[in-house]
């Protein structure tokens, strides 16, 4: 509708409340239309209209989205399960390594006892000394995969934090925590070769020492 | 009689405590019992500057320095640029292969790897021993 015809008819409006309201002074209520009406700079267009349900459609599923959102509880995934899962895999990590440790210390005195006996027996003991020290490697290795599963992990911390961050309260039960913890791909910031450094492949991706050699024209 | 001194002075480079244990003590089955340690490139760099070693032997993943870093940083050494230098790592992708060999690398070992597998590559870049 064009601003003059909405002009009349609440002219008209007014003069029918006048006659209903002989209390209320007609001028009184035309000075607050008029002074409304110039706020409005021409016409409100049937395109305008449009966007502004489209606006309005976009501001009830934003809406919907956030409420969906803070039903799964981001501050808790953040504070207790993320956390929970990455300090439990960093005490994984720890338990292996002092494990191992203790492996060695066994056999390494198994190894010197070895030394004292008999050629025959010796060689038997460095034998199966060896391949201890070759299966030891796991811990090496299951430690890079996991570290790997922890930088993930806070990766998704971060990202969880920028959410609430954006959203403010309503995401959460109590006080937002400060960044305690930062993305864990700025630690490798600036290193050139960044982008080599995937860790252990899984084993139907990983190539073969064999591969490697092929690769390299090396013995 | 060895082909080689089995006294030579090695660095092993790794972050993980238990690889530079396990490869210490390969080594020391094998015979080579002069064995340095280093966790991470900067520091390996350090001690190769500070001493002479025969062989070097440095996973790939650390931080500050990495081990390819670490292996550009030897070669482009006046002094140190000759210095064997084997990578042993869980990098097993075909671009890190080709990027260590780019970089002068005398040979590639992937994690998980066996005493024989170390024995073979010592034995392609120092010689029999």
């Amino acid at each position: 509708m064009a601003v003059a015809a909405l002009q009349e008819d609440l002219y008209r409006r007014i003069e029918d409340l006048a006659q209903s309201r002989p209390d209320i002074d007609p001028e009184d209520i035309i000075e607050v239309v008029e002074s409304v009406m110039a706020s409005i700079s021409g016409d409100i267009s049937a395109v305008n209209l449009k966007l502004y349900a489209e606006i309005e459609s976009l501001a009830r599923f934003i809406n919907h989205a956030k409420a969906e959102i803070a039903a799964l509880r981001p501050d808790e995934i953040k504070d207790e399960h993320l956390a929970t899962a990455t300090d439990e895999l960093e005490a994984i990590v720890g338990a292996t390594e002092s494990a191992t440790n203790q492996i060695f210390e066994a056999v390494e005195s198994i190894e010197e006892l070895g030394a004292s006996l008999e050629q025959e027996h010796s060689d038997k003991i460095s034998e199966a000394v060896t391949s201890v020290y070759e299966a030891c490697g796991f811990q090496d290795i299951t430690g890079q995969r996991i570290t790997k599963v922890v930088k993930a992990l806070k990766h998704i911390e971060s990202k969880v934090e920028g959410l609430l961050e954006a959203f403010g309260q309503e995401f959460s039960t109590g006080p937002l925590t400060s960044a305690k913890s930062k993305p864990a791909e700025d630690d490798k910031a600036g290193r050139p070769d960044e982008h080599l450094m995937n860790g252990p492949q899984m084993p139907d991706e990983a190539i073969s020492q064999a591969d490697i050699d092929a690769l390299l024209g090396f013995d | 009689m060895s082909a080689i001194d089995m006294n030579m002075p090695v660095l092993i480079v790794d972050d993980y405590k238990t690889m530079l244990r396990i490869i210490r003590n390969l080594l020391k089955q094998l015979g080579f019992h002069n064995v340095d340690e280093a966790t991470d490139g900067a520091a390996a760099l350090q001690k190769l500057r500070d001493r002479d070693y025969g062989l070097i032997i440095s996973d790939w993943n650390m931080e500050p320095m990495s081990g390819l870093q670490l292996l550009q940083e030897v070669r482009s050494d006046g002094k140190l640029k000759e210095l064997p230098f084997i990578m042993i790592t869980a990098e097993s992708k075909t671009e890190n292969v080709l990027a260590a060999k780019q970089a002068g690398v005398s040979n590639y070992i992937v994690k998980p790897f066996n005493a024989a597998t170390l024995k073979s590559k010592l034995t392609s870049v120092i010689g029999n021993f």
